[in-house]
């Protein structure tokens, strides 16, 4: 007879604090591992599916709708995937729009998963809704939070008309231009909340949580000389460069039977991307500014310890504040440029970036008559997936040897997972429709 | 004090915007809304330890309905909350999360392997078709300023 501690089943339906919904199941027998499930139990929308057929010219506007959180991400990738497919080259002034456009996106998010998904796991509270505003330490950070969030919040609404599906970038430019001086209003908002984000890297930095896997990892996301999350060929921790439209061949698909969404390997080995893997390869090309202030904590990386994504996130935010004040300060004026005008070709274009996540990338297929012949789309959850689930798989199996008890359990396994700050809007949508 | 409001945030099928939109309005609110509202059911802000639904005074409800299983989870909201309000383009129109709804024979086809596979619903459908809806909030996402009157309306925070 086994007593109550060796056999146990997690059943987690929804879990919580993180973008979308995914589930978990676990079996344990005799205190190991019978069965173990990670799926992503958001209903798809069928995005590839739905753009084929569709003008090229609608697909960015449509395609922003795939993910709420990181809905400028997919408009200036596939933005990027249409312009390279008809041979379009933006000018200097919209990509430094669409630059600043998304620092403001990668301060809000980040943001958002820090403060209000991870922050509350250390100060083991369930919710920035518990933190204690009698402690001034906590009243504080509940302070920052919402402060770091609005100027994110509000650079990508100056620069893009909106933080959500942003309706002014388009193929070629942008179809309302943003005022210098509203701009400009921003940088010592900037400014003030920089040094709240130095706290939070400190703050993150302090966390002893620490787990690497056994299986090797590849790291790999899209290297630039200033970081700008926008432009490069793609980097692996291995040493490998690509080329951004080669990106696809090296990615393996890997159909998951009981998840809504697929999963990636690189070249067949586990691939992570994301704020991790960008700081482990290319910490050097981080804003000057921000190296000189985060310089003791740049030390840990390459990092395999899956919980310093955090940390990286937090150090990417101060980035983005330095080099978005940078970009500001070089712009003397902005030009009245009308967008490209679109002539339809037969042609393949591909966009990629790294959203706040990690890589994601657009190939789209376009028939001459600019309509869509076909789409695919490679979102980060999806190639992070087979490496989270192997982590929550070794990680259960770590903390089954010590004895630790299932509510435990349940609780490290949610902070592990709201470490890789997963996508689950994103990740479900995109599944190669072939199920033999 | 004021008994406090009793709010849920539910997301069905969706892009989550609207999600996005309210933690953005938590910027410059929260400090009214937190003293004000207690977030029964809100998986984007807590860790939901509830065994079951809550009685709640206002459900916000976000996305489209994809499955039985959502379709029964839209009742039991129903059937606790006073208000039901639909949040964004999804859960008033059903669009864009129905796009499947108005596809050719081939994509069809295409996506039926998988729509048996995890049973989905034959049609994407909106909030209206299964429940009664109080109040909606239209846009894509969310207009910004329906909502924030809704929220005076009803919780009479400002």
């Amino acid at each position: 007879m086994h007593n109550i501690d060796s056999d146990f089943d997690i059943s987690l339906d929804e879990i919580s604090k993180i973008e979308g919904a995914a589930s978990l199941e676990i079996k344990v027998r005799n205190k190991k591992i019978e069965d173990l499930k990670f799926s992503i139990s958001e209903w798809k929308r069928f995005y590839t599916q739905a753009i084929r057929g569709k003008p090229v010219t609608a697909v960015p506007q449509l395609v922003a709708r795939i993910c709420g959180t990181c809905s400028n991400a997919h408009l200036i990738a596939s933005l990027e995937a249409v312009e390279k497919g008809l041979h379009i080259t933006p000018s200097y002034q919209t990509m430094l729009l669409r630059k600043l456009l998304f620092l403001g996106l990668i301060i809000r998010d980040h943001a958002l998963h820090l403060y209000i998904f991870s922050l509350p796991d250390l100060f083991e509270k369930n919710s920035i809704l518990d933190l204690d505003e009698s402690d001034p330490i906590q009243k504080q950070y509940l302070e920052d939070a919402f402060a770091v969030k609005e100027v994110g919040n509000q650079l990508s609404i100056v620069v893009g008309g909106r933080s959500v599906h942003a309706p002014s970038p388009t193929i070629g430019g942008f179809l309302k231009l943003p005022r210098l001086k509203d701009i400009q209003a921003l940088k010592p908002k900037l400014a003030e909340i920089r040094p709240k984000v130095l706290k939070l890297i400190e703050l993150f930095a302090k966390d002893p949580s620490d787990f690497s896997l056994r299986t090797p990892v590849s790291y790999a996301g899209l290297s630039s000389k200033d970081f700008s999350f926008l432009e490069g060929a793609i980097k692996t921790s291995d040493g490998v460069t690509i080329q951004e439209k080669d990106f696809g061949t090296h990615l393996n698909a890997v159909i998951i039977p009981y998840s809504h969404a697929r999963g990636f390997k690189f070249d067949g080995k586990f691939l992570m991307v994301g704020a991790l893997a960008r700081l482990n390869n290319d910490k050097d090309k981080l804003h000057t500014k921000t190296k000189e202030s985060v310089k003791e904590y740049l030390d840990v990386f390459p990092s395999h310890n899956l919980f310093h994504n955090n940390l990286a996130q937090a150090i990417e935010i101060v980035h983005a504040i330095d080099l978005d004040c940078e970009y500001v300060d070089s712009i003397k004026t902005i030009n009245n440029e009308v967008p490209v005008k679109v002539q339809p070709t037969e042609s393949i274009g591909v966009g990629l970036i790294e959203a706040p996540r990690g890589t994601l990338y657009y190939r789209l297929d376009i028939n001459a008559d600019g309509t869509v012949k076909h789409g695919d789309i490679v979102v980060p959850t999806g190639q992070n997936q087979i490496v989270m689930e192997r982590g929550i798989y070794e990680l259960v199996e770590r903390l089954l040897t010590v004895d630790t008890p299932k509510d435990q359990i349940v609780y490290e396994i949610e902070k592990f997972i709201r470490a890789f700050d997963p996508c689950m809007s994103c990740a479900a949508h995109f599944l190669k429709v072939k199920w033999r | 004090m004021d008994k406090k409001i009793r709010v849920g945030w539910f997301s069905f099928t969706c892009c989550e915007d609207s999600t996005i939109i309210f933690t953005e309005l938590l910027n410059s609110h929260y400090k009214d809304w937190f003293k004000k509202i207690e977030f029964v059911h809100a998986r984007i802000l807590r860790k939901d330890d509830t065994k079951e639904l809550q009685e709640m005074d206002i459900a916000f409800v976000e996305g489209a309905i994809s499955s039985d299983k959502q379709e029964e989870k839209l009742k039991k909201i129903r059937e606790k909350a006073k208000k039901l309000v639909a949040i964004g383009a999804c859960a008033v129109v059903g669009s864009p999360a129905n796009q499947r709804n108005f596809f050719n024979r081939d994509q069809t086809e295409e996506i039926k392997p998988i729509l048996d596979l995890f049973k989905y619903k034959e049609k994407v459908m909106k909030l209206s078709e299964i429940v009664t809806v109080d109040e909606n909030v239209p846009g894509c996402p969310m207009n910004e300023q329906v909502f924030l009157k809704l929220m005076e309306k009803y919780l009479h925070v400002s």
